[in-house]
């Protein structure tokens, strides 16, 4: 241990040297010095199960993942215990998603309904997508009529995909979504993964262009979409943005290179969910780089072995 | 009956080479299955099955949402090769449905339904091999599932047959002991000691019941402390897997610095 000669050290300083040097966590961590202090050290990763008494609800209040009886917080599902003041959560190890509003999601039509679409978003309820949330042809801002009601379908059918954005909550909790940007819309030219939320980290763009010809969206809710890369100026369009290219149903041609990518990444980051590894652009680009020197097929992938392979060198290279 | 097997001898011993008070050899494998989003094989000794539920998801019949809290659907399939004999069940079969009826019913005062309002939870249960106390593996399963798929729990519930023979109470029957002795399945929420299931199919002495309901609940406590750390192996292997990756912090940090970049132009 340094000590630092000009400042007098206190007795009680000796086995936590570093305790001077940053008093206000110091005055946080003095309140927790009862018994439960074990419970949130080591930057709060303690592991809990449903019926596992965490602390006194008294001295805190309960978050999602708790619940109080006979004074006790206790844990309601798996996970890890994390801590913020006087507020305990259990963030659950695997679950379904849980929206916030502005987060990005990749859904799927599943009903169509007068002035709605439902939409399937991996989330304990399916989504909704009102009529006046999303673009209109002709022209972005104008109001919805009549017709458009009765031609919903031209937009967007059932089994469609869409990226979307998490606009507000219902009463009941479930999501309205709005695609009132030209980053959003149907989805085409790619196919979809599905991986457990919890690996999507938040970002500061979910749209991710790889430069191997491909385009990711990572949907907060652990839909995936992998496809060909679209360049920036189409994508815009123009002023008054095409209706029949944004609401299309139709594939552009699609090359064999192409393809060969989209299947490659899509594998990756199934290799990478079915070991639980967080994605990242960074790490899919090593994985990527990695399965190429490898000369495998695109298959192989998936072969227990291989993707052993995979995970721990691109693990060990971050 | 020519030879008849002998439930308990004069040693203590039973059929196959338990005492009276032993349970039978669990494990549990928690390991993804499928899509669903949470799954668990469960074995009692040669009694199998796995269970895989789906949810908390928006519900498929209309009819079936409650407005303010979320449906739990059971269904139960018995394997045609699960039993000694083959035998086929339909669908339909009464005592599938009863089973599936009291599994739906052990759970619903546990699972936190009232968080997922108008939302469904579905639980498939498949019996893959049937040796005796088949509602407690199965019941058993349905916990692990649930907890596996991150559904809120009040408490794990854990779930014990008993029986008695003369009398002599024991605990875990197999299928022999099942067809021979009065039984009672027991299911206990091991924190707070609560029963949330007690059903009997046989005919029990009044002054057996107690002890034998006892026992039953004092074993729930062991079989819970098999559940409880297999869900805690599972929970931290995942946790290390994520931490594999590159650190949550990493990222962070690396924004951070690109953000204080920023603020001083």
């Amino acid at each position: 241990m340094i000590s630092f000669t000009s400042f007098p050290i206190q007795p009680d300083d000796i086995h936590n040297g570093w305790r001077a040097h940053h008093p206000d966590i110091a005055e946080d961590t003095l309140m927790d010095l009862d018994d439960e202090q074990e419970l949130f050290e080591a930057g709060g990763s303690k592991l809990t199960y449903p019926g596992e008494s965490l602390t006194s609800s008294q001295s805190y209040m309960r978050g999602h993942g708790t619940y109080v009886d006979n004074e006790e917080v206790i844990a309601s599902v798996a996970g890890t215990v994390e801590r913020v003041n006087k507020l305990v959560t259990v963030r659950a190890i695997r679950t379904r998603y849980n929206p916030e509003v502005g987060d990005l999601v990749v859904g799927r039509i599943t009903e169509v309904q007068p002035r709605r679409w439902k939409v399937d978003a991996n989330s304990r309820q399916d989504a909704v997508l009102m009529l006046s949330s999303v673009n209109l042809p002709g022209g972005v801002q104008r109001r919805k009529l009549e017709s458009d009601e009765l031609q919903m379908r031209t937009f967007f059918e059932e089994g469609d995909l869409l990226v979307a954005e998490v606009q507000a909550f219902f009463s009941d909790g479930a999501m309205s979504l709005h695609t009132r940007s030209l980053k959003y819309g149907k989805l085409r030219n790619g196919q979809l993964v599905s991986i457990p939320p919890i690996l999507v980290r938040r970002l500061k763009s979910h749209f991710i262009a790889l430069p191997c010809g491909v385009d990711l969206i990572l949907g907060l809710n652990g839909y995936i979409w992998v496809s060909k890369h679209v360049k920036e100026s189409d994508q815009e369009g123009e002023e008054g943005f095409d209706t029949e290219a944004v609401y299309s149903n139709q594939n552009d041609e699609i090359d064999e290179s192409t393809r060969l990518a989209i299947s490659r990444v899509t594998n990756i980051i199934r290799v990478l969910a079915s070991r639980f590894v967080p994605l990242s652009d960074t790490l899919l680009l090593e994985a990527y780089e990695w399965t190429v020197d490898q000369e495998g097929g695109v298959k192989d992938l998936l072969q227990e072995d291989v993707g052993d392979a995979l995970v721990a060198t691109v693990t060990a290279r971050l | 009956m020519g030879s008849r097997v002998e439930i308990l001898n004069e040693g203590g011993f039973r059929s196959d080479g338990r005492r009276q008070y032993e349970l039978r050899d669990m494990t549990i494998d928690l390991s993804q299955q499928g899509s669903a989003d949470g799954s668990a094989v469960v074995t009692h000794g040669l009694t199998q099955v796995l269970v895989s539920v789906f949810g908390p998801r928006e519900a498929k019949m209309r009819s079936q949402t409650i407005h303010d809290r979320a449906n739990i659907n059971v269904e139960v399939n018995v394997a045609a090769f699960s039993t000694g004999e083959r035998r086929r069940r339909t669908r339909g079969d009464k005592r599938i449905l009863e089973l599936a009826a009291t599994i739906k019913s052990t759970f619903e005062p546990v699972v936190q339904t009232n968080l997922y309002p108008r939302s469904q939870i579905d639980v498939f249960v498949q019996v893959l091999q049937q040796d005796g106390g088949l509602l407690q593996a199965c019941i058993n399963g349905t916990t692990l599932a649930l907890v596996n798929a991150g559904i809120p729990l009040l408490d794990f519930v854990c779930a014990v047959t008993g029986g008695v023979h003369e009398t002599a109470p024991m605990l875990d029957l197999t299928l022999l002991e099942e067809n021979d002795t009065p039984n009672v399945t027991v299911a206990v929420m091991p924190k707070t000691g609560k029963v949330t299931l007690v059903t009997m199919e046989t005919r029990l002495h009044v002054d057996r019941f107690e002890k034998i309901f006892r026992l039953a609940g004092d074993a729930g406590k062991v079989i819970h402390g098999e559940m409880k750390s297999a869900v805690k192996t599972r929970t931290s292997a995942l946790v290390t897997a994520m931490g594999s990756g590159p650190r949550v912090g990493a990222g962070d940090a690396a924004d951070r610095d690109a953000d204080e970049r920023m603020n001083e132009y």
